[in-house]
């Protein structure tokens, strides 16, 4: 069963002010209703003007994602009742979008570079946003916020070219560090990434799912959805044609049945804004390095394998860290931070712009000098994270291992230790002596733990067979 | 220097829905002059209601840029006047206020939609007034009331502020009882506003003179065909025989598009307002719904109860005008049609330099006569081209029929105020 899959993606534009009036973007702070004005709030006799630098912005997306912009362009009304929408109409594009076309490139499901073809990019305003108040029948009550209300989007429309959760989410992650290279967007603004998902299996009707609200919910979502529609298939139900809301919490997508969803948008030109002619100012839009040239450039440059760099180059603000981390020894620095770094941060949640500088380039230094082992490395790295986790001023590496003692010595200092482990295990020493195999590794594990790792194993081993030679 | 103006006459027309007694003015080109403004022009803390039950209670809490405009030329802002609901009328009789009486005779409507301000100016309490045009709602009144009414160009007059009916067509125009006033006023309020995105940057308009010899005059046939009083038809045609006294040169013509025009507006028209009204559910401001579950039960019940029957006749029509399936047969026909218009105009154009005809088929109605809707919508043949076509018309007063005052519609290029203003002045003067 061949999964097709088609993304809807909205994207907060970063700008300072928004789409349609001068009020701050940067509301997430602040009271309800407090970055308003007669235009957002949709007051009656205000009107619209476009805000140019978001116009930029979204310009900026589609010269980097290889679309082309239609001389023409246009705003129109989607209409409809909603109690956060103020005027009763969005204003949006519908049939003359700012961009047509364009394509993002990923690793594709068999590994080998795929081409994500897009449909087009268009400009819209956000809604405001309800906070349901209340509880049981009773005292339910909703409140609106409008401060969200007015702010730029960009809507990128790909084409059914995807074929599994997996593909979804390289391109997400691809299309969202774009957007970050492009500095027209802030990952870490909650909200600022929604997407829709059409889904189907080859065959059968499609499935819209909406309200997928982070970006990580994506993969949860489209899994759920495609194993659901596989059932139904199986057990020959019939798969209609309809809208599905994702249930973040639960992880499941369930039928908007509700007439509230039923819209006849009665989409016609906004006549408040004249058209646009915008394609001329693509020309005077530099681009900055994306993260395909820069993926490359750091295979080239520091002669890192492809899945460091892809990986390394996945997110701006990671491949900032590496440059100014890296020095003269991508060699360690790639993995230990492409690997053990990311893998670390990524348990704890952490953003890379949380990790201590001095630091861990200190870290990787002790490291590269034999100072300390791996695993006393990693030890430390942890420590620091937790540190800077509960907000207190990170120890160096150097008090930690003079703390912890974790200065990696010569093998004679551990000795004893490994005398008293052969002891304290006669069946595996027993077994070493038989030739089964596994009984030393066993016996090494052992002594390193004894050892708080501050051992280099290969030395263990030669201590192990010293003694046992005894 | 601050000063007070008093404004306490009485308002036996019903002229004004809200007047400010104590009213403080500047200095300027309008310094201590009573202006009466519409109600669906937003004053910053006078309640603006667009004579809707559902905007009751709303004060807005910023000024249209024209009511910017006159408060720092000096004008004395003297109150809102009555209008049809949302400017969706001929007779000014659908006011949640009530309807307005014509000065000229109390047993007939002022026309509409701005009959509030022409009843203000025609009977002497205010010189100079602000209406709004989307079909012909300020000349339409300037005609029955016997008073002098401009449509500016589209874009020549910001809409920042204005409540909107049908934005693509719609301006702010100045009402008077002489051209020279209607001139003074539009001076004032004519001009580029960053904050409308349709407004548009062109020069400021150049003094009025009356000059009218050597201007050639175009006469479209269809504005004296079928529905036209032929006694209207007469006052007009001798008021035409004026011009050419005065000196221009009178030049029959046809304007094919008209016979699609009247269709063409009321479809544009009720599409944009089925969209622009669709923010009434008492949410914000105005009129409070009552706590009904779910919430799509409380809007239906508040803007059932709170816009009267020709507002949700024409939002109705509008929505099934766009909606799918339909919005081909009828919203994509009417832009087609309008198209026509404008090419019939810039044909005429290149050959004249103004159209004259007929503002009205007809005198003031009686009050309580406009029962049926459609025939309503057929007195507005006459003034929505110019709507539809974005150009400049005014209304001079030209004389009378049935004793009733009968305007002259004077229409011009894109951005040529200057040049029918000029022309009006000129019949005005020369007709003295």
């Amino acid at each position: 069963m061949t999964v097709i899959i088609g993304l809807e993606i909205h994207c907060q534009l970063n700008t300072a002010t928004k789409l349609f009036c001068g009020c701050s973007t940067d509301y997430r702070d602040d009271g309800p209703n407090t970055h308003v004005c007669p235009i957002c709030l949709g007051l009656p006799g205000s009107l619209p003007v476009t805000n140019r630098q978001a116009v930029i912005y979204a310009l900026r997306v589609a010269k980097a994602l290889h679309c082309e912009i239609p001389e023409v362009s246009e705003f129109a009304r989607k209409n409809y009742f909603y109690p956060d929408l103020a005027k009763a109409y969005q204003i949006t594009q519908y049939d003359k979008p700012l961009a047509l076309g364009g394509y993002i490139d990923i690793e594709g499901e068999d590994g080998r570079e795929k081409r994500v073809e897009l449909t087009r990019i268009h400009m819209e305003e956000d809604p405001g946003r309800l906070v349901h108040m209340g509880s049981g029948d009773r005292g339910r009550y909703t409140l609106v916020d409008y401060n969200r209300s007015g702010i730029p989007l960009i809507e990128i429309v790909t084409e059914p070219q995807l074929s599994s959760p997996k593909e979804a989410r390289r391109f997400l992650n691809k299309l969202r560090a774009t957007l970050e290279y492009l500095g027209i967007y802030d990952s870490e603004r909650e909200g600022s990434l929604r997407v829709d998902a059409n889904i189907s299996i080859k065959g059968y009707e499609r499935v819209e799912v909406k309200n997928i609200t982070s970006y990580k919910g994506v993969e949860k979502a489209l899994t759920f959805e495609i194993t659901r529609q596989k059932g139904m298939i199986r057990r020959n139900a019939r798969i209609v044609r309809e809208t599905r809301h994702y249930q973040e919490a639960r992880g499941v997508t369930t039928s908007a049945r509700s007439k509230e969803f039923e819209h006849d948008y009665r989409y016609f030109p906004e006549p408040d804004l004249a058209l646009m002619r915008v394609s001329s100012w693509v020309d005077e839009i530099d681009l900055p390095e994306l993260p395909d040239a820069r993926r490359d450039r750091f295979m080239n440059q520091y002669g890192i394998s492809l899945n460091h760099a892809r990986t390394l180059t996945g997110d701006l603000r990671l491949a900032e860290f590496f440059e100014e981390i890296v020095g003269d020894h991508p060699d360690t620095a790639a993995p230990w931070t492409a690997d053990i770094l990311l893998g670390e941060l990524n348990y704890r949640d952490m953003p890379i712009s949380t990790v201590p500088v001095q630091e861990y380039r200190q870290l990787l230094d002790d490291v590269r000098s034999g100072r300390i082992t791996d695993t006393s490395a990693v030890e430390i790295l942890r420590l620091i994270l937790n540190q800077v986790l509960e907000g207190s001023k990170p120890e160096t590496p150097q008090e930690i291992i003079a703390r912890l003692g974790l200065a990696k010595e010569t093998g004679e200092s551990f000795r004893d230790i490994v005398a008293t482990v052969l002891a304290e295990n006669d069946a595996a020493v027993a077994d070493h002596r038989e030739g089964k195999k596994g009984a030393i590794n066993f016996l090494v594990g052992q002594a390193m733990k004894a050892t708080r790792g501050r051992a280099d194993p290969k030395e263990i081993r030669e201590i192990i067979d010293d003694l046992l030679r005894e | 220097m601050e000063k007070t103006f008093t404004f306490d006459r009485p308002d036996p027309c019903n002229a004004f829905i809200k007047i400010c007694k104590d009213i403080s003015y500047g200095d300027g080109p309008l310094s201590g002059i009573p202006v009466a403004i519409k109600d669906n022009i937003s004053t910053a803390g006078i309640e603006t209601t667009c004579g809707s039950k559902i905007l009751k209670g709303y004060i807005p809490p910023y000024d249209a840029h024209v009511v910017t405009l006159l408060r720092s030329a000096g004008a004395a802002i003297v109150g809102k006047t009555n209008m049809d609901e949302f400017g969706m009328g001929t007779t000014t009789e659908s006011s949640i206020f009530g309807p307005t009486k014509n000065p000229v005779d109390p047993t007939r409507a002022p026309g509409g939609s701005s009959g509030g301000s022409a009843a203000a100016v025609a009977s002497g309490l205010v010189s100079m007034a602000l209406g709004t045009d989307t079909g012909g709602s300020v000349r339409c009144p300037a005609s029955f009331c016997g008073i002098v009414g401009l449509k500016p160009t589209y874009g020549r007059v910001s809409r920042y502020g204005l409540i909107a009916y049908a934005n693509s067509m719609e301006q702010i125009g100045p009402m008077a009882a002489n051209v020279r006033d209607c001139a003074l006023l539009y001076s004032v309020i004519a001009g580029y506003d960053p904050r409308d995105g349709t407004s548009i940057d062109q020069p400021a308009p150049c003094p009025v003179t009356p000059v009218i010899a050597g201007k050639k005059i175009g006469v479209p046939a269809e504005y004296f065909g079928e529905g036209v009083d032929p006694a209207v038809a007469e006052t007009v045609t001798e008021a035409i025989e004026k011009l050419a006294d005065l000196g221009a040169e009178i030049v029959p013509c046809t304007m094919p598009s008209m016979k699609y025009a009247l269709a063409a507006y009321y479809v544009t028209s009720m599409s944009e307002a089925s969209s622009n009204l669709g923010r009434y559910d008492g949410v914000r401001y105005g009129t409070p719904p009552e706590m009904v579950y779910p919430w799509h039960e409380a809007y239906s019940a508040i803007r059932r109860s709170g816009l009267g029957e020709e507002v949700r006749r024409r939002i109705l029509l509008g929505s099934f005008a766009l909606s799918a399936g339909y919005q081909g047969k009828y919203y994509a026909k009417a832009q087609a049609a309008r198209q026509m218009v404008r090419d019939d105009f810039a044909r005429l154009f290149a050959e004249v330099d103004i159209l004259a005809g007929p503002t009205m088929p007809t005198v003031a109605f009686r009050l309580g006569e406009a029962a049926d809707p459609l025939s309503m919508y057929l007195a507005d043949i006459l003034t929505v081209p110019a709507n539809l076509a974005g150009i400049p018309a005014i209304s001079v007063p030209c004389g009378k029929a049935h004793n009733l005052p009968v305007g002259l519609q004077l229409m011009g290029r894109h951005f040529a105020e200057d040049e029918i203003l000029s022309a009006a002045l000129a019949f005005e003067e020369g007709s003295l």
